[in-house]
């Protein structure tokens, strides 16, 4: 691309190719999007504000934003994990694992909700015997800090309730900390451990001295790219949510309830302030790639 | 790219770093410790949903499975996803080809911007997506009190009679789809085309091909293992997209319910072997996506190793 940049370009198509490109990212993407923002633009300051900050609307936001924090921090401690034993360890069956962690793009997430809430739910499989552990856990922790509704907070069941969310949007947002940790983590050059290890460290030291510095963009943009797809997500959240008002309702869903009570202003002013999250996030998303692509070529 | 894991077909080949010097190893306690969190993670996340979906559809027997498939509606669904995919993936594969054409081989001002525009629908919403079609196309929306029949002043007659249905329909939730699987295809076929230079094109050109005869017989070929990757994928999110498809489809029975749509109907009335049964078939869908991916990955590294 560089060689010929200067160059005059003799290929064709240049203008046929760029005008429909732009044709059909304005019609489909941009003109769409926009519609958004002017029918939001016509609302008054107030009744924008009564929209976006109601109690149950800012509960909303508490709830998506905190879960998809965590489910994401879940995702960069295990995903981490999983990438360095996918790369750097043997095991029969390396490659089948491999392949499913790509599950979640590939699964409408209709399905992982419903399998995950068959799962987790009270007779499912995992959900028989972690949903009484889950619940006296809570108790205990009511007992001990009593200051603090913990059944609030934590739930008092595992499936449909917050606990679920958070399984749900662990699993939509698995795969990008491993993907994006993976060719790093190939491409970390084996001098580097063994400069440590001959200068006395230990195996722990290079690890979390040497390794894990060297992982860390790769990491931070994994985790980004994790909660900025749990912030949106809809469609495995609402099976095994509960979907409590002021409790357990994301934000997505919190805008097909405006929608389907025909409040479509209502609805169109909290997409714009999750619109405006994730462009943000975008573009933070971006800048961190950039960064990290500088980073890993030194 | 934003918001995207880098392409897995055009990184470089990864060399084997796995019997590295002892020194470099991690004691045998801490790599079994590390595989068993990692396998317990899978396990909990990826095997046991999918495991369950095929368990919890042959719960009570083949017979009530199959039954699920038999359904006027459940048939009526099917044919809708295979519809709108048939409709969607194609447009995005134009499209891809398209943007990847005028992105990887000229240089212009504000292509990253449009590379990261291209990128958009992937970071918004689900259910925004389908939010902007009803603010367009809906009853209250811009365009839509002029689709109704009625009359338009700045229409023609023929079109005053139509009544032309957008939102609750088929067209909403085939834009919906186009919407959400918009850079599928695009970005895959990017960094392709750019890490391939022109140097073929320019080849060809000088050999005297024609521009059509060019991009057929030297660039499709070239491409056409990124071309089949991004198509995979964008068909499996344009058949299983769920949030998009449920704000613009209106849920009518047998006329505008996708596959995900017909699943949550039959999951909340409680008929969990046909919600299951109908999930089973997208799993599969799922899974052949997989396979193929990692078929097409597979053969992309050796390609890469066996030309120098």
């Amino acid at each position: 691309m560089t060689l010929f940049g200067k160059r005059r370009n003799v290929l064709p198509g240049f203008g046929l190719s760029l005008g429909f490109t732009l044709a059909y990212l304005g019609l489909i993407v941009l003109i769409p999007l926009a519609a958004a923002f002017i029918k939001t633009a016509g609302m008054s300051w107030p009744d924008f504000v009564a929209a976006v900050a109601s109690p149950r609307v800012v509960a909303s936001y508490k709830l998506s934003f905190g879960v998809s924090l965590l489910a994401a921090l879940v995702n960069a401690f295990f995903g981490g994990i999983l990438a360095w034993v996918l790369v750097r360890q043997t095991f029969p069956g390396r490659r089948i694992v491999d392949a499913l962690v790509d599950l979640p793009f590939a699964l409408p997430t209709a399905v992982a909700g419903i399998a995950l809430s068959a799962i987790y739910a009270k007779n499912g499989w995992v959900g028989q015997w972690l949903e009484p552990l889950w619940v006296s856990g809570v108790h205990d922790l009511s007992v001990v800090v009593p200051w603090v509704d913990w059944e609030d907070w934590l739930g008092g069941k595992i499936a449909f309730d917050r606990p679920g969310i958070f399984l749900a949007l662990t699993f939509v947002g698995l795969p990008f900390v491993v993907r994006t940790l993976q060719p790093v983590l190939a491409d970390l050059e084996p001098e580097l451990e063994e400069a440590a290890a001959t200068l006395g460290a230990n195996r722990w030291q290079t690890m979390t001295r040497v390794i894990l510095p060297e992982l860390m963009p790769a990491l931070i943009t994994g985790f980004a790219l994790s909660f900025a797809r749990a912030l949106g997500e809809y469609g495995s959240v609402v099976f095994i949510a509960g979907n409590m008002p002021l409790h357990s309702e994301i934000t997505p869903l919190l805008i097909i309830t405006k929608l389907e009570q025909y409040d479509y202003r209502g609805a169109t002013a909290i997409a714009v302030v999750m619109l405006v999250a994730s462009f943000v996030l975008l573009l933070l998303i971006n800048l961190l790639q950039k960064w990290s692509r500088r980073y890993y070529r030194v | 790219m934003a918001l995207t894991t880098t392409s897995t077909l055009t990184t470089k080949r990864v060399p084997n770093r796995r019997v590295g010097p002892r020194v470099i190893r991690n004691p045998l306690w801490v790599r079994v410790v590390f595989m068993l969190i990692a396998f317990l993670f899978v396990a909990c996340f990826l095997v046991l949903p999918l495991v369950a979906v095929f368990t919890e559809a042959l719960r009570k027997g083949v017979g009530a499975y199959f039954h699920a498939f038999t359904e006027p509606d459940a048939l009526s669904a099917l044919r809708l996803t295979l519809l709108t995919a048939a409709i969607a993936v194609p447009a995005n594969l134009v499209f891809g080809v398209a943007a990847a054409w005028c992105i990887a081989k000229f240089d212009f001002r504000g292509k990253s911007l449009l590379t990261t525009l291209i990128d958009l629908p992937f970071a918004v919403s689900p259910v925004i997506s389908g939010l902007i079609y009803v603010l367009i196309f809906g009853l209250q929306g811009w365009l839509g009190p002029y689709l109704g029949a009625g009359e338009h002043p700045w229409f023609g007659e023929w079109f005053n009679r139509q009544d032309i249905q957008i939102i609750f329909a088929v067209p909403g939730i085939v834009l919906a789809t186009i919407f959400v699987t918009f850079p599928f295809v695009a970005r895959e076929l990017i960094p392709l085309m750019q890490s391939q230079g022109n140097d073929e094109e320019y080849a060809a050109l000088t050999l005297g091909a024609t521009g059509w005869q060019t991009f057929w017989r030297v660039t499709v070929p070239n491409i056409k293992w990124g071309l089949f990757y991004g198509v995979i994928l964008c068909n499996a999110r344009a058949m299983g997209e769920f949030g998009a498809v449920s704000v613009v489809s209106g849920h009518i029975r047998g006329e505008t319910n996708t596959m995900p749509l017909h699943i949550e109907i039959l999951y909340n009335e409680y008929n969990f072997v046909a919600a299951f049964a109908v999930s089973s078939l997208l799993a599969l869908l799922a899974l052949v996506t997989l396979m193929l991916k990692s078929l097409v990955e597979w053969r992309a590294q050796r390609g890469l190793v066996e030309s120098p």
